[in-house]
Order: structure tokens, then sequence, then C-alpha cells
């Protein structure tokens, strides 16, 4: 077979019950894959834990966005209402934390926002157009009604024949090698 | 405590042989639908050639968005003298259409973040349209302020850019603080809204047959691949985003009231403005869900998704806030007399009586009284009559913007100085027109974008526990 000649992505098979991927899924964790994924139409509740993900990353990049936000909105109300132009309003200090408040914290949401947004693309490695999977005529399912689970060849127990009859043992149907 | 092991020794023993009660929850997908039926139609609605309805409203809502076009061409080109506004009315029908317009917002995002936090299974199937609603419904808002500024070419510098004159915004007033939480607002919710759509932007690309719905879809889907790994972080991101929206709704409207609040004007200057907007920006926000999601169930045939219990949920929030907002008049009133200050009680018994209590009493009935008809169960299952009402209590919260800031401006402190005010045509154009931007605009959404979130919907189905049998 001049399988082994080719850039070789992973080997994928589908399920047609998310209770048959999840049981799927826990035993692939248990024999310690760590580079693999389970493709699902929405997310599975629970799924993390089946598959031992850690906790996701999304939270770090939300607080720094939330205090460059503070700390941009104090620099802004600052600098423009007490360094560059000072103004006396109302009686009210050039600058305090108190009256531009409302600022301080809508910036604070704002930058977080953009922190978890960004965050999420960042983490996931997304926009990517191109992948190997988008090949595979029943990847097109995968967003409707149909479950996946891929063992990338990047893994070290990764390998071709055993790989395939490892995901037959746990009952996935469909099986097929993803070439690069 | 003594007493406890005697207690549980006197436990009647027929206790031992009832089994608790299982209440079952009311379904949120009927019939059983299965994930395939879901995707179909959703993407059903996006793939299907454009109806004729379609076309037809669609015609019908740019021809009322032009009353906003041409509304607009001829205040910029003559002035901001065209609107109504004159001394001692200077925020008329601008400030009403502008807050009417936010208001109706929030429920968008009351849906999709609130709900999400409180884990109300049932938002999944509404909350789509309603954060599409929320988006347009802040362009509709924002369009006011901007041209209320006079010349609209200098709009720019309600932001802190560097300019010629070297000044900058004036942190202190609650015009500048509104500008950052409008502009924050529409920001969030539009990233909320997009991201909670790319895997369903992901399904149609992969159902796509022509060539440029795979590249419109594929683009908007970013590469979404579905991968638990990628939803791990989706979920994360999502959930944070909810709860960043929280805060951010009620603040927003918060802010709004300041706008009002934190002015000396008799009738405005209340403690009570920031919640009382927020419950009156819900109750307008959940009517105008319903006044748009009730045609559409009805055209797409989405009674399986938008079922009885979604339309008595909205029905009930709609009471619920609804008479929150009438308690809160009840209470503007008792603070006046309470206060002891001649001007507010003034302000208050002129509200009811003066020479705006026409618009006191339409906003009283539609907001009060019509949305009391919600405790009937069968006037929730009539759907016609909930959109009705609905009709009612957005007009209502309308009149009520327009009570609040017109009647303390028309008739403040000096007797001299009184006037009263309306609208020119202009005004009128240029409001009614909204309508048919706001409409051009949710009838692209509909025709384009994914409806309904069917990753959620699928999720809330029984068939998507892992751990059922």
């Amino acid at each position: 077979m001049n399988e082994r000649n080719e850039r070789i992505h992973g080997v994928a098979c589908t399920f047609r019950q998310p209770a048959d991927v999840f049981r799927a899924a826990e035993q692939v964790r248990d024999a310690g894959w760590t580079k693999w994924d389970v493709h699902t139409p929405f997310p599975i509740h629970g799924m993390d834990q089946a598959m031992g993900l850690p906790r996701s990353p999304v939270p770090r990049l939300t607080l720094l966005g939330g205090v460059t936000g503070f700390v941009t909105g104090c620099l802004l109300t600052w600098y423009t209402n007490a360094f560059d132009y000072p103004l006396v309003v109302g009686g009210k200090p050039f600058w305090s934390v108190i009256f531009p408040f409302p600022v301080l914290y809508e910036c604070t949401i704002l930058f977080a926002a953009f922190g978890t947004f960004f965050g999420q693309f960042i983490f996931n490695r997304l926009p990517r157009h191109h992948h190997p999977l988008f090949d595979l005529p029943q990847f097109a399912r995968v967003s409707d009604d149909t479950f996946m689970i891929v063992l990338e060849a990047s893994d070290p127990r990764f390998h071709v024949d055993e790989s395939r009859n490892f995901l037959q043992s746990l009952g996935g149907s469909e099986i097929t090698i993803v070439r690069d | 405590m003594a007493h406890a092991p005697d207690h549980a020794s006197e436990r009647p023993a027929i206790l031992d042989k009832v089994r608790p009660a299982e209440l079952p929850r009311s379904p949120l997908v009927l019939n059983h639908r299965g994930f395939h039926w879901i995707t179909d139609k959703v993407c059903g609605i996006v793939e299907e050639p454009t109806p004729l309805w379609w076309k037809v409203t669609f015609c019908v809502a740019l021809f009322i968005a032009s009353f906003t076009f041409i509304g607009l061409t001829y205040l910029v080109s003559t002035g901001t003298g065209t609107w109504g506004l004159r001394s001692p009315v200077g925020w008329g029908w601008a400030i009403v259409n502008f807050v009417f317009w936010v208001g109706i917002g929030h429920a968008g995002t009351l849906i999709s973040a609130i709900l999400c936090l409180l884990r109300q299974k049932w938002r999944t199937s509404i909350n789509r349209a309603a954060e599409a609603m929320t988006i347009f419904a802040v362009m509709c808002a924002g369009i006011f302020p901007l041209f209320h500024v006079g010349r609209v070419w200098f709009g720019w510098w309600l932001f802190p850019l560097p300019n010629q004159n070297g000044i900058w915004p004036q942190f202190r007033s609650p015009l500048e603080w509104d500008v950052f939480a409008v502009s924050t607002y529409f920001t969030v919710s539009a990233l909320f809204w997009y991201m909670g759509m790319i895997p369903d932007l992901g399904a149609i690309r992969d159902r796509a047959t022509t060539w440029w719905r795979k590249i419109f879809y594929g683009l908007l889907a970013m590469g979404w691949r579905n991968g638990n790994r990628q939803w791990s972080n989706f979920e994360m991101a999502y959930l944070l985003l909810a709860g960043l929206s929280t805060p951010l709704v009620l603040s927003v409207h918060t802010i709004v009231s300041f706008d009002f609040a934190v002015s000396n004007v008799p009738g405005w200057h209340t403690t009570i403005f920031p919640p009382y907007f927020v419950a009156g920006a819900i109750f307008s926000g959940f009517a105008m869900v319903l006044t748009l999601m009730l045609p559409l169930r009805a055209i797409y045939r989405l009674h399986d998704v938008i079922n009885q219990y979604h339309i008595d949920n909205m029905c009930k929030i709609i009471l619920a806030t609804g008479t929150m907002v009438g308690y809160a008049y009840a209470t503007e009133f008792f603070i006046a007399a309470y206060s002891g200050n001649a001007f507010e009680k003034f302000a208050f018994v002129n509200r009811a009586f003066g020479q705006y209590a026409w618009a006191y009493w339409i906003m009283v009935s539609c907001n009060v009284i019509t949305p009391q008809l919600f405790w009937f169960k069968k006037v929730r299952e009539n759907h016609a009559l909930v959109w009705i009402i609905c009709l009612f209590v957005n007009v209502g919260m309308w009149f009520e913007r327009f009570v609040i800031t017109v009647t303390s401006l028309a008739n403040d402190y000096l007797p001299s100085s009184w006037g009263y005010y309306s609208p020119t045509i202009v005004d009128i154009f240029t409001f009614f027109g909204t309508f048919g931007f706001f409409s051009v605009l949710f009838l692209l959404f509909v025709r384009f974008l994914p409806l309904l979130p069917m990753a959620e919907v699928k999720m809330v189905t029984p068939q998507a526990d892992p751990h059922a049998h």
C-alpha cells in the first residue's frame, strides 16, 4: 500500500449517536491519546471531561482585556480632562475615579469583550480556511447530525493500521484515512 | 435538635411508599424532531428561492426607510429648526425615539445574556433573532442623537479624537457617558451575535451548493470545524460574553436614564430612573420580540421550535415587567408628594392632568392595563391577541418616553417660560422611516443568516444528552 508514502493527517470515523461518541471519547482518552478531537454538531455536555481537556484559557485574555480597558479609560479621561486641557466644570475635580466612572466601566467591558472574542479565535487557531478534514465528504455532515472522532498522525501512538482497528473496536463506522 | 430523632421515628409509614412526583418539563422542541430536521428547517430558510412575501415586504420596507432618508436630508440641508424643537422643549421626538429604540434592543441582550447565565434553555430558539433585533434597534437609535447634534459633519467630536481646536469631550457630562455606553453596547452586541453565529454559518457552508454561498458563508464561518477543542473555547467565550453583556445592558439604560436624572428638571431628577428605565426597556423589548417572532413563526412554520411554552414565558415576562413599570409610575407620584417640593408635585400632577394628559393616559392604559391580560392562559394562547397586545405595549412605551421628556420640559419652573411642543412633519417622517430601516435590516437577516441557532437548539433536545437511553 502506498498510504505510508503520502503525508497523513490522521484517521477519522463517524458515529450516529451522542452516547456512542461519548463512550468512545472516554476510551480514547483512557488509552492516553493527546492529539485527537471529537467533532460534533453541537457542544455535548460533559465532553470536555470525557476527552480530558483542561479548562479553556480564554478567560486569561478576558481579564487582560478588562484590565487594559480600565487603565485605558483612566488614562483617556485623565489626559483629556485633567492634563491636556484642564477645564473646571461644575466644581468637580479635574480627575477622579468617580465622575468618569461610567466611561471606565464601559471601556472595561468593551476591552474585555474584545479580549474574549479574539481569545476564542486565537486559542481555536481560527480563521483557517484550509484543513485536511474539509476534504472528507462525511465531514460536511458533522455540522448536521453526525459525530466524528479524528486520531491525528502527530500523536506518538499513531499507527495507520492500529489506529483504524482501534476506531473499529470503539464502534465507529466510515473509518477513513485523512490525507494532508 | 434533641427532638429530631423522635421526630424521625414518628414519620408516617405511608411516606416510604410515596414517590416524589416527577413533573415533566415542557419540551422545548415538539414532535421529537431530530438533529437533521433542525438543520434542514433553519438552513432551508436561507437556501429556498426568495419567497414572494419577502420581496414585497422588502420593497415596502425600503420605501418606508426612504422617509428617514428624506427627513434627514431635509434636516441637514436646512437646519435642526425643521424639527419641532424650540425653547422651552429642546429635547423632543429625537430623544424620545432614541430611548425608545435603545430600549427595544435591551430584550435581545436579556435573552442572549441574562437568560443564558440563568440557564433558561427556552431562550435558544429566539435568541438569534432577538440579538439581531438588538443590533438593528441600536442602529435606529443612534441616528437620532447623531443628527440632534445639529451639524452632523462634526459628529466625530463626540469621540475623544484629536482635532484642530485642541479640545476634548467633557467626561463629567452624562451625554458623553451615553456615547461610550451606546457605542460599547453596539460593539459588544455585534461581537456576541457574530460569534454565536459562527457554528451555524459553518453548517450552511457545509451544505452549500452554489459557489457564492460557499464563499460567503465559508468566509464568515472562519473555517469552523466543530471540534470539541474548539467548542470548549467557544463555550467559554460565549459564557464570558454573556457575563460581560449582563452588566453592560443594565449599565446602558442606567446611563440613558442619567441623561435625565442627573439634570435638575422636576420629574427627571429622581433616583428611581435607572431601575425603572431598565424594567421598561425589557418590557418594550420583549413586546418587540413577540411582534417579530409571531409572524415569522407562522410564515416559516417554526411551531415545533417556538412553541406555546416560549410564548407563555415571554408573555409572563411582559406581564412582570409591565407591572414593575406600573409600580414605578405609582412610586414616582408618591415620592413627589412625599418630597414636599412644590415643583416636583406640580410636575407629576401636570403629567396626569395637564396639557399632555392625553399622552399620559395612553401610556398608562397601554403599559399598565393591557399587559394584565396576560394573566389569562386563554389570552396567551390566542396569538393574534398576543400580537395586538404587544403592539399596544410598543406604543405605550414610546409614549412613556414622550411623557417623561416633553412634560417636564414644557412646564418646568417659571410659568412665563412654559410652552407646548408639537413635532413637525420632518420629525414624523424621520421616525416613521426608522421602522422601514429596521425592517430592511431584519429582512436581510432573515433571508441570509441562520434565523435560529441550530447548534443551541440541537443541544436542548432530549436526544442530545449523551447519558440518555
